[in-house]
């Protein structure tokens, strides 16, 4: 049995095949990436977003980078810059920044862990559909790799008028950056989708299409 | 690549693919339906997709001025102050020797928007008009913007780690100014927009030979 699959960009109907290792299927029109083949398991994703949420926790206890000049010294903090912002009266800055590098990696984290923990033991979670969901939406707000450059941005303009002390969270941002993109590109979305609750093999669910 | 005998569309068959899980099913004569898989809205494409374009289009554009003139940032020190807005963040890059710094800010603040804006009208129009020429072309430029709109939030980060740190120390303090919001909210707009747009729109007059 094939199923049939519509690109997103173009929707082109085609049958999905089997690839090899590492491959990716592309519209055989459009080109648009339709789906992969990660080399993966459970396990590898699931070892990423555990050492993901250690950085993550890491990048909010210490200080981001610190500042000395004249004897002073002036740090900061993740949560620390975002409150400053309010403080500003810049709610509207605030609460994108707020979305964008700490809410958004947060519930990615959770999300996968959340499904990859059930499936870890041969069970698919209660609200994986909703989750897998949330995923998909989450991702374009979740900036952390631009954040990493701004505070690079951000130094080289400091490095002319005071010490610049880079902080543990500015390496564990970096390294959260890296382990977050290797957590996703090894999660291979669309195997979790076909095998979902309600997508069972041989049990297409009412209204889906396949083709003999 | 997977096999295509014939260039046919899911619509062309009455067919709608669900954009949260990729799921083909018949929509049955509706407009639109549940996915059976994932629950989410089913349509054949994006509902009202070119309105929405524009609409957040403009509201980028008519935010985008403001965004380029008004100070970004307001630094004073004992003995001066100092608006800055983008470009003369970048030129402060540019003269302090920084210039690889200061060309990814040029790139990701003021070139990304503004290409952005430009490509995401050209893709609506070419739409509206149904245009049949350069299909190809266009569908990537839609994959382009979809993938570098993030990176324009660069500046506000700077902004927000600046006066996070130089806070009212004696040698200086930075405050962000009224340009951050109308910057943030420009880069928000335009992707909201190109989330809007439905690169199917693109093929939808395409004939079996294109």
């Amino acid at each position: 049995m094939k199923t049939l699959l519509a690109c997103p960009h173009c929707d082109l109907l085609q049958y999905e095949t089997s690839l090899p290792p590492q491959a990716t299927a592309r519209c055989a029109r459009c080109a648009a990436p339709l789906y992969r083949r990660v080399k993966s398991g459970h396990e590898r994703t699931l070892a990423y977003v555990a050492a993901a949420a250690v950085c993550f926790v890491l990048a909010n206890v210490f200080p981001l980078v610190a500042l000395e000049a004249s004897g002073q010294r002036n740090s900061t903090t993740l949560l620390g810059a975002i409150a400053d912002l309010l403080g500003q009266d810049m709610e509207l800055v605030a609460g994108l920044v707020f979305v964008t590098i700490w809410l958004a990696p947060l519930l990615q984290l959770a999300g996968l862990a959340y499904v990859l923990l059930a499936r870890l033991q041969a069970r698919r979670a209660a609200a994986e559909i909703v989750v897998l969901r949330l995923l998909a939406a989450i991702r374009p707000w979740s900036m952390v790799e631009v954040f990493v450059l701004g505070t690079l941005v951000a130094l080289a303009k400091l490095v002319h008028m005071a010490q610049v002390v880079p902080g543990v969270a500015l390496w564990s941002l970096a390294g959260l950056m890296g382990l977050l993109a290797a957590a996703l590109n090894t999660f291979d979305e669309h195997a979790y989708w076909r095998t979902a609750a309600g997508a069972d093999a041989g049990d297409a669910p009412a209204g889906a299409v396949r083709a003999e | 690549m997977t096999g295509a005998p014939h260039a046919v569309t899911a619509a062309q068959l009455g067919l709608a693919s669900c954009h949260d899980c990729g799921l083909v099913q018949r929509l049955g004569g509706a407009d639109q339906g549940r996915c059976p898989r994932c629950h989410a809205l089913v349509t054949l494409r994006k509902p009202n997709s070119l309105t929405r374009t524009w609409a957040f289009l403009i509201a980028a554009v008519l935010l985008y001025p403001l965004a380029n003139l008004l100070p970004i940032m307001h630094s004073g020190t004992l003995f001066s102050a100092q608006d800055d807005t983008i470009m003369s963040g970048i030129a402060y890059l540019w003269e302090t020797g920084s210039w690889p710094l200061a060309l990814v800010v040029f790139v990701a603040s003021v070139l990304v928007p503004l290409l952005k804006i430009i490509a995401l009208a050209w893709l609506a129009l070419s739409v509206g008009r149904r245009a049949k020429r350069r299909r190809h072309e266009r569908t990537r430029l839609y994959r382009l913007v979809e993938l570098v709109g993030r990176w324009s939030m660069l500046d506000i980060f700077v902004v927000t780690l600046l006066s996070a740190l130089v806070q009212l120390s004696s040698f200086a303090q930075v405050t962000v100014g009224p340009g951050a919001p109308a910057f943030a909210g420009v880069v928000v707009l335009t992707m909201l927009a190109a989330h809007s747009f439905d690169p199917r729109l693109i093929w939808d007059n395409a004939g079996r030979d294109d």
